[in-house]
């Protein structure tokens, strides 16, 4: 076919930021699908739950101390995350590799408090349902933590290279501030669940 | 990696017309010969990968059917023992369903989308590679299993306690379990990569109002997939939890459940009929356009129904499940909403029927599958409404009266649209035309063996057939027509025989395609057949639904994307308006390596729980090379 | 083969005629129990008018492929497309009418589907794999007495069955009488069924459950409330001390060999619970969960290779001499 040209697209940015961004859109949708797990996982939660005449089953309900402070610690990563993200969508670079490094201890926490974690659940995941599916709960969480850790690790190291100052990796740490947050929602009716249902 | 062809920051309107296909070529270029395949990103190259793989897995998940008619044409046959038999029929659920059905839906999209929304690549064509080679672990590991004695032998749905640690011995229903992670796994990049394709990368002016219906239904597809698929993800887990580390979530005796595993692979399970049908529906909407030469009447209720039917597949899992003791209150409001579907369904139907009564129908072999299809699905429809009864249920649930009805529905419903499709975008596949004749002939085979094959088993069902049953006694008066069923059969793999060979003839001997052989109104047929690595020299720009019945001579396209880089256009969601012109990913390996780092950890996983922390590492590696910036043209901003 | 035993069996074991056994046997379509025939009508009915509805599906189709069109091509013109529209429109109401219709329908006969009134009996079934264990229980508990593969149930009255799965998911399935119910462990169900003629029905596990899910059947003999009886108190009793001598040493080696560990005579120390007990065999019509007609030749056949018979079942090879086989299959043949 014969070919009109009836538009320009010369002027167009090079990369767009945010909703203007492709990958932004990719983590959306697997915030999606993982969304979507956690929500199954806590429905089977639920669904033991419901079908169990004592809950916990031969157990007594987990310490609420490492699950508490674990709570504390994400609800207060997310001021420098935030911050971050505000940082890199103004490009500022040098504020950009303070927040990433705060950020990257601040993922790096948690998974040490996880630590005390399992073993504050009192119970294995070998004992019984109710045992298996906290034990998975927390451990698909964890892998979440991991993940954006490990991520925010290699955004770190990448911010003091010479291929920090891009806008692509200004979006990278939008996105994968977006998903901290993500995880941090997360983590509240698992938090909920976990801690609170079992005291019911 | 080689240099950019052409200086920087050069653009398609400075080149000379005639130069600009050879500028682009060198830039959006696939290395030939096998690094080449390995390396590729090429939507083009990886969906033709992955239709091909999908029917190699149809073919030989149809030897597998044929093997079960030799089985069950007299009773007590002893060609095969239960131990057998019992894989032979679970490899050919699980092989059909996630090896061939929902790939190759996906697989057609893969190719087609791009095209069809004016776009030079996929989103994500590195995750899509990536995609591509899980899905072919995830098939190697299922079929060597089974050429081992290792096939997963517990059916597709693997129900526990059967396939749990107690009962279920061996390693087979790890196996099963493990490739649904792989497929899962791949079906969801490609979910992924698909929404963000149609949401941001149309050509400018393709308002959600202007999108082919074939493209709708593959978004609402996608989100099928990416609300349906954790599910499963979650009970495969749990599965292999239990039976490798000894986790309780389905043993009764310490608080687990049995039916909570059918609620998880239902609430995958139903909605997994509609991953494969909405596709399928989509492509009759879009091939009836040129066959009825008339634009599809209702085009505002077809999208509807569409959506409609993938709110309602999330809300009808429970008619699975009639019969295993659930509340009847319950089940009831169940049977209300698997009527419901029946709704758009028709509404869909009534659509196409409309559109073939406005318009002047061209019987070639598309539309000959498309009124194959109509017959057949109905039929299915209609059994399907049946067994949404509750009581209708509990006399046909698992006989050969469901085996039956999903057959028409999953044969009748989308692999006839799905063969049609076959071709109709064959000439933009290959560039070549398939024979009409041999078409003709395969689709009057195919039509009445298919209906000799599976109508009678209706009525073995109503006979008291149950499904599943490697053998039967002769005092049962099921002989004479599975003698007929297994015969019909004949008929039918001669029609797909038959199929096979018109492809493979015409991919290398057929009729040179034109651009445009069936004069159709979408985006795809306005590039070559088969099309240049870059779709499109430059991007169309579309104000109509059918921009190529609009006008058939010139396209509209818009000028301005630099060609020393790999550059499409980003487009708002809604109103397709361009607001970037963003790089698209260059060939790489680092998918391959990922791949291959995953394939070693689920399969270690299936033999020793420390795989995921060990086998952790490589992939991370992997994804870190993948991810890491080349210093390329395409990471400029 | 066993279908054989239903034609000739209306001697000894059944004074009433056996209606059934006339038609088929396990079919939703040659239906003699109360539910099934209500569900039968039904099944009818759906048919019925899901194939008027696609006959006008069809007829629509080919009007539509083959009507007589103007030679000239038009355009989508309003006034047609409008016609068009209330067209569909038309059809669609007429979708929700019919699937209303069937909506409603199936809620009333859900409810119908557990039999109305008393129960007059209850029976424990237990799905194991690949065999049927029967309990009836009585109001008293002197009552209760065991057995398997063959459920024997009075005309006319409705039986209550408790549906216990004990290792996998089994499905209880004699389409002639009822419709299915699945047996899931630790989920007891219960399934209300009432012949409404004497006869012997078949039925057989409809949930997948392993190797031998093809061979898991069982049949329901619905006979007169005076046979029923006459049947339950013989069932009651111990297993009579065998006569013969051929079959009291055959009762030695059932004893001695693993065959007691596994399965009950009751009257004698073998007393094992993983197998279906054996305290009146001989009087039941098939082995092996409905295979072979129970003979002395059947049941020497299947203890000599049990394994060939019915790959996978869980009956392990016992080695006897032929002179023990014959023994054992005699006693077991004797224990009617």
């Amino acid at each position: 076919m014969r070919e009109r040209i009836v538009l320009g697209l010369g002027r167009l940015p090079l990369h767009g930021m945010g909703a203007a961004s492709v990958t932004w859109w990719g983590t959306l949708a697997f915030m999606l699908i993982e969304g979507t797990g956690f929500a199954l996982a806590i429905a089977v939660y639920l669904y033991l739950m419901n079908l169990a005449t004592v809950w916990p089953i031969n157990a007594p309900p987990p310490d609420l101390l490492p699950g508490t402070l674990m709570t504390l610690i994400l609800e207060i990563s997310l001021v420098p995350n935030i911050l971050l993200s505000r940082w890199a969508e103004q490009q500022d670079l040098r504020k950009v590799r303070v927040g990433i490094v705060i950020m990257s201890i601040l993922g790096i926490i948690p998974l040490i408090v996880r630590i005390f974690e399992f073993p504050a659940l009192k119970v294995s995941w070998d004992s019984n349902a109710y045992g298996s599916v906290v034990w998975t709960l927390l451990g698909l969480h964890t892998t979440h933590i991991i993940t954006d850790v490990v991520d925010t690790l290699v955004l770190a190291v990448l911010m003091f290279t010479r291929h920090g100052l891009n806008l692509r990796r200004f979006g990278d740490v939008q996105d994968n501030a977006m998903y901290w947050n993500f995880v941090v929602a997360t983590w509240l009716p698992i938090y909920g669940c976990i801690y609170w249902l079992a005291r019911l | 990696m080689n240099g950019p062809p052409t200086a920087p920051d050069t653009r398609d309107a400075d080149i000379e017309r005639t130069r600009l296909p050879s500028v682009l070529a060198e830039t959006w270029k696939t290395p030939v010969g096998f690094w080449g395949a390995l390396v590729t990103v090429d939507h083009k190259i990886i969906g033709r990968r992955y239709i091909f793989t999908a029917f190699v897995f149809l073919a030989i998940g149809g030897v597998l059917a044929a093997l079960m008619r030799i089985q069950l044409a007299q009773p007590e046959a002893r060609l095969f023992g239960p131990d057998r038999y019992n894989q032979i029929f679970t490899m050919h659920g699980a092989n059909m369903m996630f090896l061939f059905a929902v790939p190759v839906m996906e697989a057609v999209a893969v190719y087609l989308v791009p095209l069809m929304v004016g776009t030079r690549n996929i989103a994500f064509p590195r995750l899509n590679a990536f995609s591509y080679w899980i899905y072919l672990a995830g098939g190697v590991l299922l079929w060597t299993a089974f050429a081992l004695d290792m096939g997963p032998d517990v059916g597709w749905f693997a129900y526990v306690p059967l396939s749990g640690p107690q009962y279920g011995a061996g390693k087979r229903a790890d196996i099963w379990a493990q490739m649904i992670t792989f497929t899962e796994l791949s079906a969801l990049a490609v979910a992924v990569e698909l929404v963000v394709t149609i949401f941001k990368q149309r050509a400018p002016g393709m308002t959600l109002d202007r999108i082919p219906v074939f493209v709708w239904a593959m978004l609402v597809t996608s989100f099928l997939v990416i609300m349906a698929m954790p599910a499963i993800m979650i009970a495969s887990t749990s599965l292999i939890l239990d039976r490798l580390v000894g986790t309780h979530f389905f043993n009764p005796a310490e608080g687990g459940d049995a039916l909570l595993w059918q609620h998880l692979f239902w609430f995958f399970g139903h909605p997994e009929v509609y991953i494969i049908f909405l596709p399928a529906a989509g492509m009759v909407s879009t091939m009836i356009e040129p066959f009825a030469r008339r634009p599809a009447f209702g085009y505002l209720g077809l999208v509807m129904a569409l959506i409609a039917t993938g709110i309602l597949a999330f809300g009808l899992w429970v008619h699975h499940m009639f019969v295993a003791g659930l509340p009847r209150l319950g089940d009831s409001f169940f049977t209300a909403s698997s009527m419901a579907i029946a709704v758009p369904a028709g509404i869909q139907i009534f659509c196409w029927l409309a559109t073939l009564w406005d318009g002047r129908p061209v019987f070639k072999t598309p539309l000959l599958f498309i009124i194959g299809f109509v017959v057949t699905f109905v039929i299915g429809g209609l059994t399907g409404v049946m067994v949404a009864s509750v009581p209708f249920d509990t006399q046909v649930h698992d006989t050969y009266f469901v085996v039956a009805h999903f057959h028409y529905v999953l044969i009748g419903g989308a692999v006839f649209p799905l063969l049609g499709a076959v071709h109709y975008w064959f000439p933009k596949l290959t560039g070549r035309m398939m024979s009409e004749r041999l078409g003709q002939w395969s689709f009057w085979l195919i039509i009445v063996g298919f209906n000799a094959t599976f109508f009678p088993m209706h009525i073995l069902g109503l006979e008291g057939m149950p499904r599943r049953i490697y053998t039967y006694q002769p005092d049962l008066p099921w002989h004479g027509l599975n003698l007929f069923i297994s015969l019909s059969a004949v008929i039918l793999i001669a029609g797909f025989l038959l199929f096979f060979i018109n492809a493979i003839r015409s991919a290398h001997f057929g009729e040179v395609a034109p651009d445009n052989p069936w004069d159709a109104p979408t985006l795809e047929w306005a590039s070559t057949s088969p099309p240049p690595s870059y779709n499109f020299a430059m991007i169309p720009v579309v104000s109509s639904l059918h921009p190529l019945w609009d006008d058939r001579e010139t396209l509209p396209v818009a000028a301005g994307l630099r060609t020393d880089r790999r550059e499409l256009v980003v487009t708002t969601l809604a109103g397709a308006e361009p607001q970037a012109r963003e790089a698209s990913p260059r060939n790489s390996i680092w998918p391959l390596w990922a791949a291959i780092a995953t394939t070693i950890m689920l399969i270690w996983s299936i033999f020793s729980p420390w795989a995921v922390i060990w086998g952790s590492i490589p992939v991370a590696v992997a994804l870190i090379g993948w991810f890491w910036p080349k210093g390329t043209p395409e990471d400029e901003s | 083969m066993i279908r054989g035993a239903c034609k000739a069996g209306s001697g000894p074991l059944l004074a009433a005629p056996l209606a059934a056994c006339g038609g088929n046997w396990q079919s939703a379509l040659d239906v003699y129990g109360t539910a099934a025939i209500g569900l039968k009508q039904l099944i009818i009915l759906i048919v019925a008018v899901c194939s008027v509805v696609w006959m006008l599906v069809m007829i629509a189709l080919i009007v539509a492929l083959w009507r007589r069109r103007d030679a000239q091509a038009q355009a989508p013109e309003p006034t047609r497309e409008r016609r068009m529209t209330v067209a569909i429109m038309g059809a669609v109401v007429a979708t929700v009418l019919i699937i209303g219709t069937f909506t409603v329908m199936s809620f009333i006969a859900t409810r119908a589907l557990n039999v109305a009134g008393q129960d007059d009996l209850t029976i424990r079934v237990r799905g194991l794999q690949w065999w049927w264990g029967l309990e009836y229980v009585g109001p008293d508990p002197s009552q209760r007495f065991e057995t398997a593969n063959e459920i024997h149930i009075p005309v006319g009255r409705n039986v209550r069955l408790k549906l216990e799965g004990l290792d996998v998911i089994h499905s209880f399935w004699v389409p002639s009488l009822a419709g299915k119910q699945d047996l899931v462990p630790g989920r007891p169900n219960e399934l209300t069924i009432r012949a409404e003629r004497a006869g012997v029905y078949r039925g057989q596990c409809a949930e997948f459950c392993g190797m031998q899910h093809a061979h898991m059947a069982l049949l329901v003999i619905a006979e007169p409330q005076d046979d029923f009886d006459k049947w339950a108190n013989a069932q009651r009793q111990a297993a009579t001390q065998p006569a013969e001598e051929e079959a009291a040493s055959g009762l030695q080696t059932f004893l001695a060999k693993p065959c007691a560990a596994c399965h009950t005579v009751r009257g004698t120390a073998a007393a094992g619970t993983t197998g279906p007990d054996l305290t009146h065999v001989g009087g039941r019509r098939a082995i092996a969960a409905g295979l072979f007609e129970t003979t002395r030749g059947s049941l020497a056949a299947w203890i000599a290779d049990p394994q060939t018979i019915k790959p996978g079942n869980n009956m392990p090879l016992v080695p006897l001499t032929p002179e023990e086989l014959r023994a054992v299959s005699a006693y077991l043949a004797s224990l009617k």
